[in-house]
């Protein structure tokens, strides 16, 4: 490992996502990424009796389906690493009960994804782990109880609001080559500028990712033109034109290479508002649909800034603000 | 940094980036469905002031049980909250809109189990309507009670 | 006519709720409840039953007249009763929606499932 800047580290050795998984619910399958999923479900409950549950079985699908692309056994794999939006974790602790290896829950919200990825990497650069699952899950109805209203509620949601992703995504990482190399990663901060409209949490998180953004090319020493893509979560139709206009007022011009995973999820015909979040926003869209990309080689770098808003009902309705967090993590193709 | 995406200007900034709120597009829509549901009730309470030979005030109760059971009924095949973000306060604001409120709240907490999860959670966001509705009726109750006292005698 | 009055009235009280809704930023629960307090007050002065018997349904419907109704019952029996007819009257009127509402949700939380 090598730290660079205050924020960030390259891995001295060589390490991979060998292999992805990715298993959605319905709006994301028929949505314009569908084919790039492995599983899609007809239903929101994925054949199970409750929300939580089909949370559950989207996490166990896409590590399932990711051992099997890769020819393993869950005795080859030395650790798990998972989180997703629920109180406690439950979905990662309980897919856990049923994996028998050393495990490790984690809590950033949407920023999830690459907040598991980086650490995993890092694990494997070090030497602590060979394989490593990461993955991560969240559920529209398992996140619209737990932070919003029944699902069968008739509350009118404004266009700011966004629309929590169903679907779970894993990756494997290891030091057996493939095509996608993670070159290192930048830590966020949480920051909060008092966002308090949790109908927008698109906005309420773009100063985290502008902060992560920024750290992240001056801690690499590298500007926007050094990567094809910087993609973000799930800064929504809100955020994101936000974070281009907040970045280019500090003189980082990301308008040619940015995306936001949100937006790229579904189509505005779809009805999903501002667009798409959730923990499972960022890992679907990246392990299924951008690494695809880049191993038809459209894109050589990218930057995967995951975004996550680190709020609960109870503080939001005690009038506290929104913090947020944003974790980047740098995936590179490797020819040959 | 642009000053205006400083902390203590960031929230207004965000919101100069949200799309416009369609008030009048909201207005019409909550205007028309409320009216709507309201038209229902009136043909009920017709309905039933005609069949049953009622008094417009005993027709009250039939008719808004069967615009509750309607209700609770849409609520059950996952239709009202459709309608509702189409409609906004035109399915909140009629007595649909607490039957909605109670019927997914039951709905929403069935696999906590009977007891616990519909029982107790059946209130949980009809019961401010109730709380509020009860405590404003005794304090206006109380008020006009001492002055009917006072004046009436 | 009663018809055209339920639906213009029922459909103002409903315009008015937008308006708070997307105006004044409050959520639906709020909008609720400012509704049953407005209900109450209204009928405090006299002025509900103005308008149930001018809109019929258009009145009743909306939740405003759950308040009405509160406090409506409340009175009738305090007429009755005295002070604590306050407290025996209230749900007088109010208890067929509740009890409706109890029963309905519950039935049909029995029966059917979240759609999500």
């Amino acid at each position: 490992m090598a730290k660079m800047g205050r924020q960030s580290w390259t891995l001295n050795n060589a390490v991979y996502i060998e292999e992805t998984g990715t298993s959605v619910g319905p709006k994301e399958g028929k949505g314009p990424l569908g084919s790039s999923f492995d599983k899609s479900y007809e239903n929101l409950y994925c054949g199970e009796d409750n929300w939580e549950m089909a949370e559950r079985k989207l996490l166990q699908d896409s590590i399932q389906v990711t051992l099997e692309k890769a020819g393993l056994k869950p005795q080859h794999i030395d650790m798990f690493i998972a989180g997703d939006l629920l109180n406690q974790n439950v979905s990662a602790n309980y897919t856990a009960r049923d994996m028998d290896m050393s495990y490790l829950g984690m809590f950033g919200a949407c920023s999830t994804s690459m907040e598991t990825l980086a650490i995993a990497s890092q694990l494997v650069d070090a030497g602590a782990a060979d394989r490593i699952l990461t993955a991560v899950s969240s559920h529209n109805a398992t996140a619209e109880r737990q932070f919003r209203f029944p699902t069968e509620y008739g509350n009118q949601k404004p266009e700011t609001a966004t629309s929590t992703a169903t679907g779970a995504g894993c990756a494997l990482v290891s030091r057996e080559k493939s095509k996608i190399r993670i070159e290192g990663a930048t830590i966020g901060k949480v920051v909060d500028f008092g966002a308090t409209n949790a109908f927008d949490l698109g906005s309420a998180m773009v100063p985290a990712a502008h902060d992560t953004i920024k750290r992240h090319l001056s801690d690499f020493g590298r500007t926007p033109a050094d990567y094809d893509l910087i993609v973000t979560g799930d800064l929504s139709s809100v955020g994101s034109p936000i974070l281009k206009d907040m970045l280019r007022s500090d003189g980082i011009n990301i308008d040619a290479v940015h995306k936001d995973c949100g937006n790229l999820l579904y189509t505005s015909d779809q009805g999903m508002l501002a667009g798409g979040s959730g923990t499972a926003c960022s890992a679907i869209v990246t392990y299924g649909h951008l690494l695809d990309e880049m191993k038809k080689g459209t894109y050589k770098r990218i930057l995967v800034t995951a975004t996550g808003a680190l709020m609960s009902p109870t503080v939001i309705r005690q009038k506290e603000s929104i913090p947020a967090i944003a974790h980047s993590v740098v995936l590179v193709r490797e020819e040959g | 940094m642009d000053s205006k995406f400083k902390k203590e200007n960031y929230n207004k900034t965000a919101k100069s980036y949200y799309p416009k709120v369609p008030l009048f597009r909201n207005c019409l829509k909550a205007f028309l469905v409320g009216g709507f549901i309201c038209l229902i009730g009136e043909l009920l309470t017709k309905f039933y002031m005609q069949v049953f030979d009622m008094s417009q005030q005993e027709a009250g109760t039939p008719t808004v049980t069967t615009l509750i059971l309607l209700s609770a009924l849409l609520t059950g095949i996952g239709v009202y909250d459709r309608i509702a973000q189409f409609a906004g306060a035109g399915t909140a604001v009629p007595v649909t809109g607490f039957a909605n409120s109670i019927t997914s709240a039951a709905l929403e907490f069935k696999s906590e189990g009977y007891v616990l999860g519909i029982g107790g959670n059946m209130f949980k966001l009809a019961g401010s309507v109730i709380v509020f509705g009860v405590t404003s009726a005794y304090i206006v109750g109380i008020i006009r009670y001492v002055f009917n006292q006072l004046v009436g005698g | 006519m009663d018809f055209f009055w339920a639906f213009v009235i029922g459909g103002l009280i409903c315009v008015v709720g937008q308006l708070l809704l997307d105006v004044a930023k409050m959520d639906a629960g709020h909008v609720m409840s400012t509704f049953v307090v407005a209900g109450c007050v209204l009928d405090g002065f006299d002025l509900y039953d103005n308008l149930i018997s001018f809109a019929g349904a258009g009145a009743t419907v909306p939740i405003t007249s759950f308040g009405h109704s509160l406090l409506h019952g409340a009175m009738e029996q305090a007429d009755k009763h005295g002070f604590w007819g306050i407290a025996l009257g209230m749900f007088q009127l109010t208890s067929a929606g509740i009890a409706a509402a109890i029963l309905f949700g519950f039935l049909v939380a029995v029966f059917f499932k979240p759609k999500g």
